[in-house]
């Protein structure tokens, strides 16, 4: 292995963050919902792909990038709402495989949707100008949009972080998922605090998925690989730990990248590997409530 | 409405009536057997854009085998198949084709796995198979029988030209980043293969898994091994994929892209920025009609057919795979598999790109490889490449039939 420098080492690392964004982003809006509603969302990365393409439509609009960014999430989060009210909704309380089962079929019926209104080839989505290239960070070359997705991961965190912690509405929505009944004896419309939280979980997808459409282009199975991936996220994680889907994103994405330093071709097996360890070391995954999924 | 619809079936009867005396070819020909060919390929699935092209195409070639009063007065016609891209389907269509719907010839499939699974299903029972996607393999034995024929071009030979110019203009320090299937490894087989003997030095050879999208974590890597060349051999949306992210990256600065084959379909959906400056081969691009007649007549026909788009190279592909097996069985003066054979083994023709060649021994189509190059601001939406290089047929770059086990 020559050419190792401690740059490389380094850039690799950042690499490596920049990769965890994105599946932070993902895994934060799949945890949210096992969190607060106990439904293992298997449309997530559907979702995520939604977002992709909402924000593809709303640019052949006219739409610049920034306004897509704010729109496309609250569309797809509305559509995730629709999903809630009409599908999910029914299920709660019956065991943790039926939501599964049903958002596992409604990601198909997503996917061919897609399929069937803008074919089946892709379409690829430019980098907005001002986050072309690549910028010097000291320890060499990074792409502009990367450093920019970080910063995006950075500041939804945040915001999401206050609205639960300090805001009268978050401190509902952490009661309904600790003890739904007792929220409803106080009077509270538990039903529609659960209808707010599918919409933000799905919105948080439809952003990972518009963030990612620069990366990649889109195409209607864009969603499928990264579902696998960010499912180890959330489960390394703890199911329903969102301090443990940032901890674990991020080091899911410096596993890949040194991986792909030393042996490229162990970098995709060594998520499960390390999912595997994780395990069985730890069965509820690092911040995750032992007996959750039970 | 009623009176119209009467009049039009008297018209109708009328103008029959007056083709069976002038012409009494044509009724033989309505109650003659058609010759049907059967073609599967993969409509659905992550190459569905380029299957759907090779329908359009190979519908051309139908069409004016049809007006040219077909063999003798038997008509043609295309049986379409949806292999999903899975061998296991696409060989279960064939046996129906086949068996069922008694085509007589198959023409078809878009990947090395499929068409081979076809081709094992055709030489069973007798029938003609000409592929139409790369494989060194189906040429080969123990894969090849009397009935393979290949229109396509093999990994060898796209390897090789794109190899033999890349590496006299851009340099000899290359890096290979290859899809981790039997493309990636054929195509960068055969550039290794031209590069030893033009004294390339191989920094590095990776590998990523089939269908990946995220390539960041290799190109900090690749860029700090300060290449000349970084030959990408992937394919379809791993492809878009790398090209976009290299150039995120800023590789281009200091390295020229390479590919084996560069898709006109890719192209159109990845964009003109990504791909700018990418060297790749190709089989066929439609800006070659300038100088090349029967590429101008092949265009015109889509263009008329198509809304003025143009043919894409796996498309014109599908075009030449049907063409090549009719234009046969009109110089055989039948159907029958062993007179077609007869008649296509050595035959030369120029059916879509220049002069070409079903070489006897092993019925490779001996053609030529553009090299292109992806350009920005064409003058038109399809006007996306420049042809910078092309190497005539010539059978001394492929595979020798005693390499591929032909004695």
């Amino acid at each position: 292995m020559d050419g190792l420098t401690p740059d490389l080492l380094v850039l690799q690392l950042f690499t490596g963050l920049a990769l965890g964004a994105i599946y932070v982003l993902l895994a934060l809006g799949m945890s949210l919902l096992f969190g607060m509603l106990t439904v293992v969302n298997f449309a997530h990365g559907a979702f995520y792909m939604l977002g992709a393409y909402a924000g593809l439509v709303l640019l052949g609009m006219g739409f610049n990038f920034w306004a897509c960014l704010i729109i496309a999430p609250i569309i797809v989060g509305s559509l995730g709402m629709l999903c809630e009210r009409f599908l999910i909704r029914h299920l709660y309380g019956r065991g943790i495989d039926y939501p599964l089962l049903l958002t596992f079929g409604l990601s198909y019926v997503l996917v061919e949707l897609v399929r069937i209104f803008f074919g089946t080839s892709g379409y690829p989505v430019d980098t907005p100008d001002i986050l072309q290239g690549a910028s010097d960070i000291w320890i060499g070359y990074f792409p502009t949009y990367r450093l920019f997705v970080i910063g995006v991961a950075v500041v939804v965190l945040t915001a999401l972080w206050l609205f639960l912690e300090r805001t009268p509405y978050g401190l509902i929505i952490r009661a309904g998922a600790r003890d739904p009944q007792i929220v409803r004896i106080l009077g509270i419309d538990v039903a529609r605090v659960w209808l707010v939280v599918f919409g933000i979980g799905t919105g948080l997808a439809a952003l990972a998925g518009l963030l990612a459409a620069p990366l990649q282009g889109t195409s209607p199975e864009m969603g499928s690989t990264i579902l696998a991936e960010s499912f180890v996220v959330t489960v390394v994680g703890g199911m329903g730990s969102l301090v443990g889907a940032v901890v674990a994103g991020l080091l899911v994405g410096v596993v890949v990248a040194m991986t792909s330093l030393f042996a490229p071709e162990m970098a995709q097996v060594a998520i499960f590997a390390l999912m595997a360890v994780v395990l069985l070391v730890r069965p509820q995954g690092f911040f995750g409530r032992a007996g959750l999924m039970s | 409405m009623e009176t119209t619809k009467k009049a039009a079936v008297t018209r109708r009867a009328i103008l029959a009536a007056g083709s069976v005396l002038a012409m009494p070819g044509i009724l033989r020909a309505q109650t003659a057997d058609t010759i049907k060919i059967g073609f599967p390929v993969p409509l659905t699935g992550p190459y569905g854009t380029e299957a759907k092209d090779q329908v359009a195409c190979a519908q051309i070639a139908i069409a004016e085998f049809n007006a040219a009063g077909g063999l003798g007065g038997r008509m043609a016609e295309l049986l379409v198949r949806d292999d999903r891209l899975d061998p296991g389907e696409a060989a279960t269509r064939t046996i129906e084709l086949i068996e069922k719907d008694h085509a007589n010839f198959i023409v078809g499939s878009l990947s090395a796995a499929v068409q081979l699974a076809v081709n094992n299903v055709a030489k069973q029972r007798g029938i003609i198979y000409n592929s139409i996607s790369q494989s060194d393999q189906i040429a080969a034995l123990p894969d090849w029988s009397k009935t393979t024929f290949h229109e396509a071009m093999t990994p060898h030979l796209t390897a090789g030209a794109v190899g033999r110019y890349a590496f006299s203009h851009y340099g000899k320090k290359v890096v290979f980043l290859q899809a981790d299937y039997a493309y990636g490894h054929e195509m960068v087989d055969g550039f290794k293969a031209v590069g030893q003997s033009m004294g390339i030095e191989v920094l590095a050879d990776l590998r990523h898994p089939l269908g990946a999208t995220d390539f960041s974590t290799l190109l900090p890597r690749i860029q700090s091994l300060k290449p000349d060349i970084l030959v990408l051999a992937n394919f379809g949306r791993d492809q878009q994929i790398s090209i976009k992210q290299a150039t995120d990256f800023g590789l281009k600065k200091t390295t020229k892209i390479v590919a084996p084959i560069l898709l006109y379909t890719s192209r159109i959906a990845a964009g003109e920025k990504a791909f700018e400056g990418v060297v790749g081969g190709s089989s066929y691009y439609w800006g070659i009609e300038a100088t090349t007649p029967s590429a101008k007549a092949l265009n015109d026909k889509y263009r008329a057919a198509n809304e003025g788009r143009v043919p894409s190279d796996y498309g014109a592909l599908g075009y030449a795979g049907v063409r090549s097996l009719l234009d046969a069985a009109k110089r055989a003066g039948s159907v029958e598999t062993d007179k077609v054979i007869a008649a296509l083994e050595g035959a030369k023709y120029d059916s879509y790109k220049g002069p070409q060649e079903f070489r006897a021994c092993d019925h490779q189509s001996v053609q030529s490889v553009l090299i292109i190059e992806s350009k920005s601001g064409g003058s038109s939406p399809y006007d996306v490449f420049n042809v910078i290089g092309t190497e005539a047929a010539n059978a001394d770059n492929l595979l020798s039939c005693k390499d591929e086990g032909h004695v």
